[in-house]
C-alpha cells in the first residue's frame, strides 16, 4: 500500500505509548526512567517530521532542531543530577529517595 | 449673670482637678483650700442666682455644642428657673459644710486629697445634672454622679466590703438607667430633640398618642415614658425594689452619706420627676404608679430601721424611708412640696448623718449602738443639734420637717389618683414608724447608761479592722469645731427653713412655669384652700394625727429604751418570723443574689460552657484544625516523595487533557 | 509495494523493537544499546522523508553524545542490575494508562488523518538541499530562538558542572573571604604574666646576670 501520512503518525503514536509505558513500569532504575524521556521527545520529532515533509512546511524540521537541542541539554542535566544522587545514596533506585515524603 | 451660672457649675470641677491630678504637689492643706475655695464659689454663685431668679430673671441657653446630628444637636446648655436654683442652693450649700466638716473626720486618712477631689468633682456633677437644659446633659450628670458615688462608697478600696457595696450600688443604678434612656429615646423618636422645653412644647399633642408594645395592647406613649423615667429615678433614688443599694453604701465615710446619701444623689430622681412635670401630668397611670412604689417605700422601709444596731444603717433606713414620702407627694402632682421636702430634708439628714459621724468619731469609729449610750454628757454640741435634727425629721411643729411631712400628707390625703388611699395609709403610719425607729436611736446614743465598756461586737457589723471602739477606761469627747461648726449650721438650717420657705415655694409663685399641675389634680389647689400661714399650720398641728401619732413613736420609744431595756428582746422573740424578716430586709438582697445574680452567673456559665468551649473552641476553632488535619492527612498519602509516583500522576493527567481535547473531535 | 514503503516498514519495526527492549531490559546497558537502536531506525526513517540534515544530526548528536553520556554514566555508576523493569504486566496501572494513550492517539489518527498519501506531499525540486532550506530558514526566521536555544547549552553546561563538581581534597589554599573577615582577638591573645622573683638573697654576678636573662623574658 502506498504510504500515507497515519503510517508515520502511528510510529509515532506507538513510540509514545511504549515511552509511556516504560516511565510506569520502571520505578526503581531512573536511568531508564531518562531513556523514556528521550523515546518520547524521539516520538514528537517523528510527528514533526512528518507532518513538515506533507505540509511542506521548513518550520516542522526547525523545530525538531530546537527540541533536539533542549533534550540533549535535560539529558546532559538530567544524567548530573543523577551522578550526584549516586554519590549520596549509592544507589539509582528511584524507589529510596523518599525524603519529601509528606 | 452667665457668669454666675458657669463659676457656679465650673468652679468645683476646678478644685476637682487640682487636688485630684496635683494631690501630691499641694499636699493636704492645699487640696482642703482649693477644693473649698471652689465649692464656696459655687454656692455664693448659687445664691446670687437664686437672687436674680427671684426677681423674675430666668435663663435657657446653649453654651456649647458638642454633637450635631441631622435632626439632632446635642448641646451642652443651662436651663435656671426656680426650680434649678432651689437644688443649687441646696446642693451647694450641704456640699460646702461637708467639705468643712470632712477636715476634720478624715484627718488622718492617707487618701485625703482623693476624697477632696472626689466630693468636688461630685458637686460638680450634680450641678451639671440641675442646670441641664436638655436630656443628654442630665444624663452625663446622672451617670457622672453614679460614678463619683461608686468611686466614695468604695473609698476604702482594700475592704472588701466596700468593694461589695460600690459595685452593687453601680448595678442597681445601672438598672434604673436603662430604664432611663429608654425614656429618653422614646423623647428623641417622638419629639424629635432632646431639648426640655421643645418636648414640654409638644408634650400636649402628643398626650393621646399610642404605641404598641408587645402584640396588640396598645399603650400610651406619655405613660410608657414617664414609667421609663421613673424606673431611672426609682434607681437612682432607691425607690423599692431598686432601693437594696443604699443600706450598703454606708460602707463609704460618713461625709459621703451625708452628702451623696442624703441630700443630693438620691434627690436627683425627685428633681428628675419635678423637673418632668409637664410630661407626668399627662398620664394619672404613670402617677398612680409612681405613688404606689413611694408609700410601699416609705411605710416599709421604715419598718427595716427599727430593728437595725448600726447607727448609720438608722439614718440610712430613714432616708429611704423619707425618699418615699417625696415620691408619694410627687405622685399627688404636689411638686412643689416633694421639692420643699427635699429641701429640708437635705439639712436635717445631713445634719444626721453628720451627727452620727461625729459620735462614731467620738466613739474611735465603733458604729455600733448598743455600745454606746449617754453620750449627752460628754459630746453636748453633737447632742444638741442631734435632737433638733431628729425633732425636725419627726415632724415636731416649727421644726422644717414638720411643715414639709405635713404638707404631703395632706396633699396625699386630697389626691383622687388611685392608689392615693394606699399612699396616705403608707404616710401617717409611716409617721409613728419614722418617730420610733429615731428616737430609739436618739435614747439609745445619747441617754442611759454608757455601754461602752462592754465592747460588743454584733454579728451585723462587718467593719473589720476600722473598729477599735472604745475600752472601759476610754471616754468619748467632742469633736473639733471643724466637725461641729457644721452641724450648727445645718441645725439652724433644719429649725428655720420651713417656716421661711413654705410660703412663698408652695403658695406663692416661687416655681413659676418650672413646675406644672394640670388642672385635674387638685391637691395643690386644695392646699391652697386650707393654707393661713406658718404659724397658725403649726398651731393647728395639735388637732392633726400625725401629731399625735409622732408623740406616740417618741413615747413607745423612750419605753421600751429607756425605761423597760429588756421589752424590745422579748417583742424580738415572740415574733420571731417578724424579726428575722425583717432582720434580713425582706430576704430581697437574698433574692438578688441568687436569682440575679445568680442567675446571670449561671447564663454565664452555660454560654461559656456550651457557647464558648464547646461551640467556638471546640467546633469552630479546634474543629476547623482538626478537619484541616484530617484533609492534610488524606492529601499527604499522593506526597509520597518517589520520582515516579509524580512522573505517573503528570502522565494520568495528560491522558486526561487529552480526554477533553478529543472527545469532542470523536462526536464531530 | 514501493522500495519506499518496504524500507519504511524495515525500519519502523526495527524501532518499535528497540523501544521495547529499552523499556523491558534488565541490564540498563542493554537497554542503552537499544535505544541508540531505535535512534539510528528513526534516522533511516527521517531520510526517506528527505530530512537527511536532522537525520544525520539525530545521529550525531543523540546517539554520539547523548547516549553515549548514558553510557558513561551507567558505567560509571555501579548499578545493581536486579533493579530493572521486572515484570512486564505486573502493574495494572501501567497498562491502562498505556492503553488509554494509545486508544486516543489512536482515535486522533484515524479520524483525521487517514486520506493523505505519500505522494500528496508537496513535490520538492531535484536539487533539494535540506541542510541549505533548513539553513534558509533558520537564519533568517528563527534567529532569536536559535540564539537562544544557545544560552540555553551554555545553561546546562554550567549546570552539570556546577552539580558535579568536586573539589580536591588535598588542595590546601586559603579562602581569601575568610582571611578578610578575621579578627585580631580570634588569633592573638595578650596575657599578662606577673615577673618571678627570685627568692635568693645574695645573688653572684654570674648568678645575677643568669637571673636577669631568665625570668625578663
Amino acid at each position: 500500500m502506498t504510504l500515507s501520512l497515519a503510517h508515520f503518525l502511528a510510529l509515532g503514536a506507538i513510540l509514545f505509548t511504549l515511552s509511556v509505558v516504560g516511565i510506569f513500569l520502571n520505578r526503581r532504575n531512573v536511568i531508564v526512567m531518562l531513556m523514556s524521556i528521550e523515546l518520547m521527545l524521539l516520538a514528537v520529532n517523528m510527528n514533526f517530521i512528518a507532518f513538515s515533509h506533507f505540509l511542506g512546511d521548513m518550520a516542522g524540521q526547525v523545530f525538531v532542531f530546537f527540541i533536539m537541542t533542549v533534550a540533549a541539554a535535560e539529558s546532559a542535566i538530567g544524567l548530573a543530577i543523577l551522578v550526584v544522587l549516586f554519590r549520596k545514596f549509592d544507589t539509582v533506585d528511584a524507589q529510596e529517595l523518599d525524603s519529601l515524603k509528606g | 449673670m452667665k457668669t454666675a451660672y458657669l463659676l457656679a457649675a465650673f468652679a468645683p470641677l476646678v478644685g476637682a482637678i487640682v487636688a485630684g491630678l496635683f494631690g501630691r504637689q499641694v499636699g493636704r492643706t492645699g487640696a482642703h483650700r482649693v477644693t473649698i475655695a471652689g465649692v464656696a464659689i459655687s454656692f455664693i454663685a448659687s445664691v446670687w442666682t437664686l437672687f436674680d431668679v427671684l426677681q423674675g430673671n430666668t435663663f435657657n441657653g446653649a453654651l456649647y455644642t458638642w454633637a450635631a446630628l441631622e435632626n439632632l444637636s446635642i448641646e451642652v446648655g443651662f436651663l435656671v428657673d426656680p426650680l434649678t436654683a432651689t437644688m443649687m442652693c441646696v446642693v451647694t450649700s450641704v456640699s460646702l459644710m461637708v467639705h468643712i466638716y470632712t477636715i476634720g473626720y478624715m484627718a488622718d486618712d492617707p487618701g485625703y486629697q482623693r476624697f477632696f477631689s472626689y466630693i468636688s468633682l461630685f458637686t460638680f456633677s450634680m450641678m451639671m445634672l440641675v442646670m441641664a437644659n436638655n436630656f443628654m446633659q442630665l444624663f452625663f450628670g446622672w451617670e457622672a454622679v453614679g460614678l463619683v458615688s461608686y468611686l466614695l462608697i468604695g473609698f476604702w478600696y482594700t475592704r472588701p466590703t466596700a468593694i461589695h457595696a460600690n459595685l452593687k450600688a453601680f448595678l442597681v443604678n445601672r438598672v434604673g438607667d436603662f430604664g432611663f434612656i429608654l425614656g429618653i429615646g422614646l423623647a428623641v423618636a417622638y419629639f424629635g430633640s432632646l431639648d426640655y422645653i421643645e418636648v414640654f412644647a409638644q408634650a400636649p399633642e402628643q398626650a393621646g398618642t399610642q404605641l404598641s408594645l408587645w402584640g396588640d395592647a396598645q399603650w400610651s406613649l406619655m405613660t410608657v415614658m414617664c414609667l421609663c423615667l421613673f424606673v431611672g429615678a426609682m434607681g437612682k433614688s432607691a425607690q423599692f425594689p431598686l432601693h437594696v443599694w443604699l443600706p450598703d453604701s454606708m460602707e463609704g465615710p460618713t461625709p459621703i452619706s451625708a452628702l451623696i446619701h442624703a441630700a443630693t444623689m438620691v434627690t436627683a430622681g425627685i428633681f428628675l420627676l419635678a423637673r418632668m412635670s409637664p410630661l407626668f401630668e399627662l398620664s394619672d397611670t404613670a402617677l398612680s404608679f409612681v405613688m404606689v412604689i413611694g408609700a410601699i417605700t416609705a411605710l416599709f422601709m421604715g419598718f427595716l430601721g427599727i430593728v437595725q444596731n448600726d447607727v448609720k444603717r438608722v439614718v440610712a433606713y430613714s432616708t429611704l424611708s423619707q425618699l418615699g414620702y417625696m415620691t408619694v407627694a410627687l405622685a399627688a402632682s404636689a411638686y412643689s412640696v416633694a421639692i420643699f421636702h427635699l429641701m429640708t430634708h437635705a439639712f436635717f439628714k445631713a445634719l444626721l448623718f453628720l451627727g452620727a459621724g461625729s459620735v462614731i468619731i467620738g466613739m474611735h469609729h465603733d458604729q455600733d449602738m448598743r455600745n454606746m449610750g449617754g453620750l449627752r454628757r460628754f459630746m453636748p454640741i453633737t447632742w444638741i443639734t442631734f435632737l433638733i435634727g431628729s425633732l425636725a425629721l419627726i415632724g415636731t411643729p416649727f421644726f422644717s420637717g414638720f411643715y414639709s411631712k405635713d404638707m404631703i400628707i395632706e396633699a396625699v390625703r386630697y389626691s383622687t389618683i388611685p392608689g392615693s388611699g394606699f399612699g396616705y395609709f403608707a404616710v401617717l403610719a409611716g409617721v409613728f414608724v419614722t418617730a420610733l425607729y429615731t428616737f430609739r436611736m436618739y435614747f439609745m446614743v445619747f441617754h442611759g447608761e454608757p455601754r461602752w465598756g462592754r465592747a460588743q461586737h454584733g454579728h451585723d457589723d462587718a467593719h473589720d479592722g476600722e473598729h477599735h471602739g472604745l475600752g472601759p477606761d476610754d471616754k468619748p469627747q467632742e469633736s473639733p469645731r471643724v466637725v461641729t461648726v457644721p452641724l450648727v449650721l445645718l441645725a439652724i438650717a433644719s429649725v428655720v427653713s420651713g417656716a421661711i420657705a413654705i410660703g412663698p415655694m408652695l403658695f406663692g409663685d416661687f416655681f413659676g412655669d418650672s413646675i406644672y399641675v394640670d388642672d385635674r389634680h387638685v391637691a395643690m389647689a386644695t392646699l391652697a384652700e386650707h393654707w393661713h400661714g406658718w404659724f397658725a399650720l403649726g398651731m393647728h398641728a395639735l388637732q392633726t394625727w400625725p401629731f399625735w401619732l409622732a408623740l406616740a413613736g417618741v413615747v413607745t420609744a423612750w419605753f421600751l429604751y429607756l425605761v423597760k431595756p429588756g421589752v424590745p428582746a422579748a417583742i424580738a422573740s415572740a415574733f420571731g418570723p417578724v424579726y428575722r424578716l425583717l432582720d434580713n430586709k425582706y430576704y430581697l438582697d437574698r433574692f438578688n443574689e441568687i436569682v440575679f445574680a445568680g442567675g446571670a452567673r449561671l447564663i454565664g456559665r452555660g454560654l461559656w460552657r456550651g457557647g464558648d468551649q464547646t461551640f467556638i473552641d471546640g467546633l469552630i476553632v479546634n474543629g476547623s484544625a482538626r478537619l484541616t488535619g484530617w484533609f492534610s492527612g488524606v492529601l499527604r498519602l499522593t506526597q509520597t516523595g518517589h520520582l515516579n509516583t509524580y512522573a505517573i500522576t503528570m502522565i494520568i493527567g495528560v491522558a486526561l487533557l487529552m480526554l477533553f481535547v478529543i472527545l469532542p473531535l470523536l462526536r464531530g | 509495494m514501493s522500495a519506499l514503503t518496504a524500507l519504511f516498514y524495515v525500519f519502523a519495526a526495527m524501532a518499535v523493537f528497540g523501544a521495547l527492549r529499552v523499556i523491558t531490559s534488565r541490564n540498563p546497558i542493554h537497554s542503552a544499546l537499544y535505544l541508540v537502536l531505535t535512534f539510528v531506525s528513526v534516522a533511516a526513517i527521517w531520510m526517506l522523508l528527505k530530512a537527511e540534515f536532522l537525520a544525520i544530526v539525530l545521529v550525531l548528536v543523540y546517539v554520539g553524545a547523548v547516549m553515549v553520556l548514558f553510557l558513561f554514566v551507567v558505567m560509571m555508576l555501579d548499578i545493581n542490575m536486579d533493579s530493572g523493569g521486572r515484570g512486564f504486566w505486573r502493574s495494572s496501572v501501567a497498562i491502562f494508562v498505556g492503553i488509554a494513550v494509545a486508544l486516543q492517539l489512536a482515535a486522533v489518527l484515524f479520524l483525521h488523518f487517514k486520506g493523505v498519501w505519500i505522494t500528496d506531499a508537496p513535490p520538492l525540486p531535484a536539487d533539494y538541499k535540506n541542510t541549505e532550506a533548513l539553513g534558509s530558514v533558520l537564519y533568517t526566521e528563527y534567529v532569536y530562538p536559535f540564539e537562544l536555544a544557545a544560552v540555553v547549552l551554555l545553561v546546562a553546561i554550567v549546570a552539570a558542572i556546577a552539580l558535579t563538581l568536586r573539589q580536591r581534597k588535598d588542595v590546601r589554599y586559603n579562602d581569601p573571604s575568610k582571611a578578610v573577615r578575621t579578627r585580631a582577638a580570634d588569633r592573638l591573645r595578650v596575657v599578662e604574666v606577673a615577673p618571678v622573683v627570685r627568692a635568693e638573697a645574695a645573688p653572684d654576678a654570674p648568678a645575677a646576670d643568669a637571673a636577669d636573662g631568665g625570668p625578663a623574658k
